[in-house]
């Protein structure tokens, strides 16, 4: 609370029983923004730390991941991947759902992580999940790296397009896993059983979304199941933009940005709703 | 007068506590219990559910510059008060008006990753504690001749010493400069030198830069040593505030607790833990066998201990140690330097010591008993269970008048005056 109106030579603030209403503090968020940065770069600079791969580990997961893919997704049950090589297929999809699976399972888990602090410290809470969608955005730009050398490599040359639409898809990506990450989080101190369900959450989530398959597979009557998923928008419109086969379905991304938008309201309304009793249920 | 920097009004906490209705104890029950689990999440209700008020009406006011000591017995309230203060948990009802900026230190080193080097470690508990990364930054050498750990700043601090770490998270906060600063007994850790080094870092904080300081200690001594005032909480309400002398001896001789002459220690919530319920009692007397927890300078003590240990076989001795309201620890004896060994207790009796008089000056003590096997291995151990008040007496018999400032004891010595005319 140190750096809060540094300006002001009056400061006083009132701790009273509860906020009547809901009150975001877009004020004290923005001072303590230097904060989420920091537990980012905490996360980040301890994430390899004591390992022999050290941030290579940031390369081969992804790498890794597409291969094991290709071989059998791709060669063995055939999943069609509308003509496009089934690795640079799969790894559009892989790079926007991890980033949206890591910061998920993180921002669900962080206050847990962080109790000790939490239980000693004043700080705006929000700050905890924030930071760890921040942290795979780095994740984010490797893979995106690697995603480029493999287009290039088959041949698929990266447009000005799909620079230009790759902002909004971080974007949605970042709503929709931040506000479904604040929901769990703030249901997870009091359930610690969200930590124990969520991977098979993510899991089930994940073939939910057509990441290691077109979502043309799926009948035209159940395409609308797939378009409540915002990562569906997502990473069909990287593949349409990216790869340039098929026009993008403005149509498809404006669901996912409405969901994206209205799931991390949803989070954050839910969170600031139970932040005040963090410090008792931790 | 000026405006309060803290004005509490009226402050209460509440807590609720569910109790397990049955506890488990085969295999079988757990199993049922576990079958259960799922369902009691739609029929609430069959744990009960019990309110507990941690806080209760507390009023109270701080003058900008003022150094508040809290005290009171673990569980009395302190650290709630201090959570609300800091925001970190809301009150039930009434308000708290700061008019200042708060920084709080309820723990040394919260969020120190021990993977991260001391470098490290600095800006990130800094920018947890409130601290803006250009602040850290101008503070920063400071902060590292502070801990005195300028060799190991590049190492993580999981290979530090415990001392090293302490020092070095008490640095970091020590560099907070908020016109509030809430601390929660921090000196509890750490070895003499640091917290002299701690005790006068906090001196120049509330007298040097005139910040306002809340401190929470067990520690009477640094507790005199840097409030001028103090409020005493008991059982979540203000038993009693005003200047600290006052209320330092109020509370270490009307405790609620060990305020008797006579205490029952059957089931004491001061023996240490793993021990056996042995002692039963423990008296002060006088001279003339009267109850009494106040002495003059001039009177005897005795302490007698009573004890049950008949289904116990290795009893063979009993002691006590007194502490001074500093927390000094004065001096003890026991029956292994009375009696020759191998000595043995009779399974159930009493042991009374006497100490002599003209040993202490005016002032609180307490006392902790214990009874011993042979080769001095603890039985039971009550800590702290009984206290008592030294009055000042003429003892020298020329009107000077000991007070506790002279010192804990009172050396018993004489003086011969030369003249070398």
């Amino acid at each position: 609370m140190n750096n809060i109106t540094k300006s002001e030579k009056k400061f006083e603030i009132v701790i009273k029983p509860r906020n009547r209403w809901f009150d975001l503090n877009l004020k004290e968020l923005w001072l303590y923004r230097e904060l989420a940065f920091i537990f980012a770069w905490r996360d980040i600079k301890v994430r390899y730390k004591q390992t022999a791969l050290g941030i290579v580990w940031a390369i081969l997961q992804p790498v890794l991941t597409v291969a094991i893919f290709s071989f059998f997704f791709g060669k063995l049950a055939k999943i069609p991947s509308e003509g496009i090589p089934y690795p640079v297929f799969a790894f559009v999809g892989i790079v926007f759902w991890n980033y949206f699976s890591i910061s998920l399972t993180g921002s669900g888990n962080t206050l847990i992580e962080n109790e000790n602090i939490i239980k000693k410290v004043y700080f705006p809470r929000l700050i905890l999940p924030i930071s760890l969608t921040l942290t795979p955005l780095v994740d984010l730009a490797i893979s995106l790296i690697i995603l480029a050398a493999l287009m290039v490599f088959y041949g698929f040359a990266p447009t000005v397009y799909s620079v230009l639409f790759l902002p909004v898809l971080i974007i949605i990506s970042f709503l929709a896993s931040a506000g479904l990450g604040l929901f769990l989080a703030s249901i997870n101190l009091k359930y610690r059983d969200v930590r124990y369900a969520l991977p098979f959450f993510i899991q089930i989530l994940m073939y939910l979304t057509p990441v290691i398959y077109p979502s043309s597979i799926v009948g035209e009557k159940y395409q609308w199941i797939l378009a409540l998923n915002p990562m569906t928008g997502v990473i069909e419109t990287a593949r349409s933009s990216f790869l340039n086969v098929s026009p993008v379905n403005y149509h498809l991304l404006l669901i996912s940005s409405g969901i994206a938008i209205a799931l991390f309201l949803f989070g954050v309304f839910r969170f600031k709703k139970t932040e005040i009793f963090f410090a008792d249920l931790a | 007068m000026a405006q309060p920097i803290i004005e509490v009004k009226n402050l209460s906490k509440e807590y609720i506590i569910s109790h397990n209705t049955q506890p488990y104890y085969t295999l079988r029950d757990s199993l049922t219990q576990a079958a259960k689990k799922p369902f009691e999440l739609f029929f609430k209700g069959r744990s009960k559910k019990e309110r507990f008020l941690a806080l209760k009406d507390i009023n109270f006011s701080v003058q900008p510059g003022e150094v508040l000591g809290i005290i009171g017995r673990n569980g009395a309230g302190k650290s709630t008060l201090l959570k609300i203060l800091s925001q970190i948990t809301p009150p039930t009802r009434g308000s708290i008006h700061l008019r200042g900026r708060v920084a709080s230190l309820l723990e040394v080193g919260t969020g120190f990753h021990p993977e991260l080097t001391g470098r490290e470690n600095i800006f990130l508990n800094g920018a947890i504690l409130g601290m803006t990364q250009k602040e850290i930054r101008k503070k920063f050498d400071e902060i590292v001749n502070f801990a005195g750990i300028e060799k190991f700043l590049d190492t993580p601090v999981k290979r530090y010493s415990s001392g090293q770490y302490v020092r070095l998270a008490f640095a970091v906060a020590a560099h907070l400069e908020p016109e509030i600063l809430v601390i929660d007994e921090v000196l509890a850790v750490g070895d003499a030198e640091f917290q002299k080094k701690c005790l006068g870092k906090m001196n120049e904080i509330s007298k040097d830069d005139g910040r306002t300081v809340l401190f929470v200690s067990h520690n009477m001594g640094a507790i005199q040593q840097l409030c001028k005032k103090a409020l005493l909480i008991e059982r979540g309400r203000i038993k009693m505030s005003g200047r600290v002398s006052e209320v330092v001896s109020y509370y270490l001789s009307d405790n609620s607790f060990n305020n008797e002459c006579s205490v029952d220690l059957t089931n004491s919530p001061d023996r240490l833990p793993r021990m056996k319920s042995i002692l039963t009692k423990v008296e002060l007397k006088n001279s003339s066998n009267d109850l009494v927890n106040n002495f003059s300078q001039d009177n005897d003590i005795f302490l007698q201990i009573y004890y049950d240990g008949r289904n116990c076989n290795l009893l063979a001795g009993a002691g006590f140690i007194i502490y001074s309201q500093e927390e000094v620890r004065v001096g003890g004896g026991n029956t292994y330097m009375m009696f020759r060994p191998p000595h043995e207790l009779p399974k159930l009796g009493s042991v009374i010591f006497k100490i002599d008089k003209k040993q202490f000056t005016p002032g609180c003590y307490s006392v902790t008993v214990s009874l011993g096997a042979h080769e001095g291995a603890l039985i039971d151990k009550v800590e702290r269970c009984i206290s008592f008040v030294i009055e000042p007496a003429d003892i020298y018999e020329t009107g000077y008048l000991l007070t506790h400032e002279d010192g804990v004891c009172s050396l018993s010595f004489s003086s011969k005056i030369n003249s070398l005319e």
